[in-house]
């Protein structure tokens, strides 16, 4: 415990080591608030999507901070429902109910939202209402959609009504929506606008409640993907997981190779010869091109490939660096006290050396814990990532996938790119750091 | 004294380290005639080696204070720049031996090549030329001339100090510093090296700084001997006197805990630790473990000179 | 008379196989080659030699480090040279061992309290028993107060303390026998007493026996009772201290004498005199005495052929000379 808070001490005196471990920190902290404000269940369930779960983000939304960046006013997604705005229902002579809602909202903004939406959802026995919408711009122009019969939920998404499109002869919808029209100069009307909406039921206990969704162009502190899916999700869920698979790949790797390498080198002989063999073996073995035919084969879950991981790089060469260690060990004086004094080959190994070269280990583990991150990434962007957990990785590949680059959606590359040099760098500065301290001739002091 | 070979005055050498400034040399004064021997006794942790590496000017990075005056043949080489120094003085003038020096041949090398090395560099000589020089420095120091062509490895351990001490004459410096030179050794390799020793200062006028704890060792070559601690220099004598009758009490100690192979005197050992030379007590260093200290010990001690030529650093002689 | 044997030792080879090459043979290094003595309960004695005499094997197969080629040696009546676990790891408590590098000794990641409770623990001592014997032993070798020292680290010990630290485990199980290789060679001269009066103190209190290693002879005559001096893996002379510095009698003990030097200024006078050539090597001794090319006293025909045996000129002064072929063997 002592030498834990002489180390500590120590490590003050690196600037390097005080931002890494300080990055490290937060980035653990990330992931612990993330798991517990986010359960995972709750994760999957954000990022798989399906119904309910991304109707109301945009597509291909940038994170609501680009708006620091562009000069126009990027505009957000605009919600109005009749369950908050409310309506109003008048019986009709025929007996019929006539159920008339205002929604309103306000554009203020410079540039076309990227859709518009309008949900209805109808409660009724058989007969379904039949709904009659038209949209009121503030300057008074109004347009007629089309009429609906909605059943229990019906989902109209007005921006991709090719009908409407050709009516009111426009490049898209939105544009005939907001646009000044014909009299104008093609500029954005802003101002409030109004969809009515006038739904007529049948049944005494019929009822209706619609919902217009104007998706912004912006949403969130990272945006969204091509299918609408909030990348905050995966990005701060990819904290937890990118760190857990280094961490746990990187200590399954370390365990196993000392405690091999440790054995050999103690007992000699044939066993120390057959595993010099297999780290050679193993050191020419195409490891990469084994992890993508295992995913490619076999499976692409995460623990698969972190299993896979762990023995591939079990018998890395990282073993002869620990051997060439244990060897000189072997003959340390303290160690033949502990022959004479009867202490087994297994008390020898796990008490006397292993503990004499943990020191040592600290600063290679550390350093190689953002390599399994990485190794993690670029099996994802390969395609190989598992398909149902949210990973930094994962992002890069539907980014690539959707060509984001080309089309300008450069958030979607840079943020989980970001994410990955931070998390490589602060491991990599503490990593660096704690070398030097474990390692005294590295200091320039 | 002052016409001699070296002198050195108030030389000092303080590290910055971690834990604080290390006096490892702090005010050392003495001086040395051509053809003398005079070995500097102490136990580890004094600053002797401090002390050889302050004359050589073999200063690692973490300097604090290197200052005072060190003459050789009258002429003060201290404000000498780096470059200067290496030219004139290192090696040419003054050569060292280090400790374990053994160990520190090149492996890769044959040993005459790392001999002639010296002399290719500080006399620009051709190679064929200085391999007669290196011959004749083989045969000074008892090293056979087929084991030249030899690495290493192929020498024992005293060959191997032998060869380094060949490394050390061959430019044929006016003194050689040796740091521990046998304590690596065995009995009769010592007496070995030491006969060669004895050899070379008989017959070249080189001069020797005999730097080691192992005073039976030391006055095997010793005229003079001075006794270092806690970085400062407790006592200079001539070899005769202080072999019979060393004055300082820490010497008296010394002596007395060394044993003796021909008598049975009893020995003595000296209890507690010498100081740490980051935290050095006021007044005599030694006064804590001292059994004859008195009042003034408090106050820290000049260099004291008796009257028959012995220099003490004590108020017992004042 | 005296007290009974403790330790029996009969032509005892410890050889170290050198790995196949793959041309010429490979040899064995004859580390020890035929080494016979008795060591009495309680009694010092003093093995002498260069580095390459093999005196560190020999320490190492009398601790069980190392197996012997051939031979036997007998603890207590039980042979340790063929022994089976159980024998071996009883053996284990009878034999204390103290190296030459203290800080080496120690594992630096342990504190001196872990030190010590490690020999009590593989021995299945409880713990209320191991606290109270590591007190007692801190206590014997005067680490006090002990809770000064109790959690330091090894690094954080002067040598001469890192030194009593392990005679204190060594001691620990109350062996009978301690060896001790070079126990003092690392640390400062002013110390080096402390270190040995401790360790004479310790054995005259618990009547142990001690086989002291070292090359250093100026020492052994204050702190043991017999020497035998060792020479390319053999014992070339045994015999009680006085007898031996009054009266050496192998031409290699003379020419040991005589190199070391005591304290006098006198010495920078003359030469020594040192036997020509290096000790030989132990994987191909020199046929017959494996003294004889360096010998001044070599008889062609005899030294250099065949091998001497023992001869005793002297009660209880023994040695491997041929120049004694006329003493009772």
């Amino acid at each position: 415990m002592t030498a834990l808070l002489t180390g500590l001490r120590q490590l003050r005196q690196y600037p390097s080591a005080i931002i890494g471990l300080t990055m490290v920190f937060l980035l653990l902290l990330l992931s612990l608030v993330t798991v517990l404000t986010i359960p995972y269940s709750e994760a999957i369930r954000l990022w798989r999507g399906g119904a309910g779960v991304w109707d109301e983000s945009p597509e291909l939304a940038r994170p609501t901070w680009f708006q620091l960046f562009s000069a126009r006013k990027l505009p957000k997604t605009i919600i109005v429902d009749t369950r908050q705005s409310g309506k109003e229902t008048a019986d009709q002579p025929d007996g019929t109910r006539v159920v008339n809602a205002s929604l309103r909202f306000e554009f203020p903004y410079d540039e076309l939202p990227s859709a518009v939406g309008l949900w209805l959802s109808a409660t009724y026995k058989e007969a379904q209402p039949f709904v009659i919408l038209t949209w009121r711009k503030p300057n008074g122009e109004e347009v007629a959609f089309e009429e609906r019969t909605p059943q229990q939920t019906d989902r109209y998404f007005v921006s991709r009504d090719e009908r409407l499109r050709e009516r009111l002869q426009a490049r898209s919808v939105e544009e005939a929506l907001f646009d000044a029209g014909s009299r104008g100069n093609g500029a954005l009307l802003r101002g409030t606008y109004e969809l009515a909406v006038e739904g007529i039921l049948f049944e005494p206990d019929a009822d209706l409640e619609a919902r217009l969704v104007v998706y912004g162009k912006v949403h969130g502190i990272a945006g969204t993907d091509a299918q609408r899916r909030d990348l905050s999700v995966a990005l701060l869920w990819g904290t937890p997981i990118a760190l857990m698979f280094g961490l746990l790949a990187a200590v399954g790797t370390t365990i196993f190779s000392l405690m091999i390498s440790a054995a050999g080198t103690w007992f000699g002989g044939r066993l120390d010869a057959s595993i010099q063999r297999l780290t050679e073996i193993n050191a020419m073995l195409p490891g990469l091109t084994l992890l993508v035919m295992i995913g490619m084969f076999y499976s692409r879950s995460l623990w698969v490939m972190l299993l896979a991981i762990i023995l591939l790089s079990m018998f890395s060469l990282g073993i002869k660096t620990y051997r060439a260690i244990f060897l000189s060990l072997k003959e340390a004086p303290y160690i033949e006290a502990a022959r004479t004094y009867g202490a087994g080959s297994f008390r020898i190994i796990f008490r006397y050396m292993i503990p004499r070269v943990i020191p040592m280990l600290i600063p290679a583990f550390v350093t190689a814990i953002p390599g399994f991150v990485f190794l993690e990434a670029s099996l994802s962007i390969l395609g190989l990532g598992d398909p149902d957990i949210p990973t930094w990785g994962k992002l890069l590949f539907d980014a690539y996938a959707n060509e984001a680059l080309f089309k300008g959606y450069y958030y979607w590359v840079l943020e989980p790119a970001a994410l990955l040099m931070i998390t490589g760098m602060s491991f990599a500065m503490s990593g660096f750091a704690l070398d030097r301290m474990f390692n005294p001739r590295l200091r320039t002091a | 004294m002052n016409n001699g070979l070296l002198q050195v005055e108030e030389l000092r050498l303080h590290y910055r380290t971690t834990q604080g400034v290390v006096q490892a040399v702090d005010g050392v004064t003495f001086s040395l005639a051509p053809r003398q021997a005079l070995a500097v006794l102490g136990e580890s942790g004094c600053g002797k080696s401090s002390l050889a590496r302050a004359i050589l000017r073999l200063l690692p990075r973490n300097v604090e204070v290197y200052d005072g005056c060190v003459r050789v043949n009258g002429l003060n080489v201290m404000p000498l720049d780096e470059e200067q120094f290496r030219r004139d003085v290192r090696w040419s003038k003054i050569s060292i031996v280090m400790q374990a020096a053994m160990n520190a041949l090149n492996p890769v090398l044959r040993v005459a090549d790392q001999v002639i090395e010296p002399l290719l560099v500080h006399q620009d000589q051709q190679h064929d030329a200085a391999l007669a020089r290196v011959r004749d420095v083989f045969q000074m120091v008892g090293v056979p001339l087929d084991f030249m062509a030899r690495y290493a490895f192929e020498l024992s351990g005293g060959m191997r100090q032998r060869v380094v001490l060949a490394m050390a004459l061959v430019l044929n410096p006016s003194l050689v510093l040796l740091d521990e030179p046998t304590s690596a050794l065995d009995v009769l390799t010592q007496a070995n090296i030491m006969n060669v020793l004895k050899r070379i200062k008989k017959d070249t006028s080189t001069s020797f700084i005999l730097i080691t704890h192992d005073i039976a060792t030391s006055s095997e070559l010793a005229d003079q001997v001075a006794v270092m601690y806690a970085g400062q220099l407790v006592e200079i004598s001539d070899a005769a006197r202080f072999f019979r009758e060393p004055l300082h009490p820490y010497s008296q100690k010394l002596m007395a805990s060394v044993p003796r192979l021909r008598d049975d005197t009893k020995l003595e050992y000296i209890p507690g630790r010498p100081p740490s030379l980051i935290a050095l007590p006021r007044g005599c260093r030694f006064a804590p473990r001292c059994l004859q200290r008195f009042a003034k010990c408090d106050q820290d001690p000049p260099m004291i000179h008796t009257e028959d030529g012995r220099q003490v650093r004590c108020w017992l002689y004042e | 008379m005296k007290n009974s044997t403790l330790l029996s030792v009969r032509h005892l080879h410890t050889w170290h196989e050198l790995r196949q090459r793959v041309f010429g043979r490979a040899g064995s290094v004859r580390a020890v080659d035929g080494v016979t003595f008795d060591l009495s309960e309680g009694e010092t004695i003093a093995v002498v030699g260069e580095s390459g005499c093999g005196k560190s094997s020999l320490a190492k197969t009398i601790l069980g480090l190392y197996r012997p080629t051939q031979g036997e040696i007998v603890f207590q009546g039980q042979p340790i040279h063929a022994a089976n676990a159980a024998t071996l790891r009883w053996y284990r408590r009878q034999v204390g061992f103290v190296q030459q590098d203290p800080y080496g000794a120690l594992p630096p990641f342990m504190n001196v309290h872990r030190i010590l409770a490690e020999p009590l623990i593989i021995h299945g001592i409880r713990k209320a028993q191991r606290e109270e014997r590591i007190r007692e032993v801190l206590e014997e070798v005067k680490l006090v107060p002990l809770t000064d020292f109790i959690t330091k680290f090894p690094h954080m010990l002067s040598g001469g303390q890192q030194q009593r630290v392990v005679i204190a485990r060594a001691i620990l199980l109350r062996p009978q026998l301690i060896v001790a290789d070079e126990p003092v060679s690392m640390l400062d001269a002013s110390v080096r007493v402390e270190i040995l009066e401790l360790l004479r103190n310790l054995q005259s209190a618990h009547r142990l026996a001690v086989i002291y290693i070292t090359h250093d002879l100026s020492v052994v005559r204050h702190f043991s009772e017999r020497i035998f001096v060792m020479y390319g893996g053999k014992i070339v002379e045994k015999g009680r201290v006085a007898d031996l510095l009054r009266n050496p009698l192998h031409p290699y003990t003379r020419a040991l004498l005589r190199a070391i030097p005591d304290a006098d200024a006198a010495n920078a006078e003359t030469d020594r005199d040192v036997p020509p050539g290096e000790p030989p090597s132990l994987l191909n001794p020199p046929q017959g005495c494996r003294f004889h090319p360096r010998c001044p006293l070599v008889m062609p025909g005899l030294c250099d052929a065949l091998e001497p045996p023992e001869f005793e000129p002297e009660p209880l002064h023994l040695t491997l000379c041929w120049l004694y072929k006329d003493a009772k063997p």
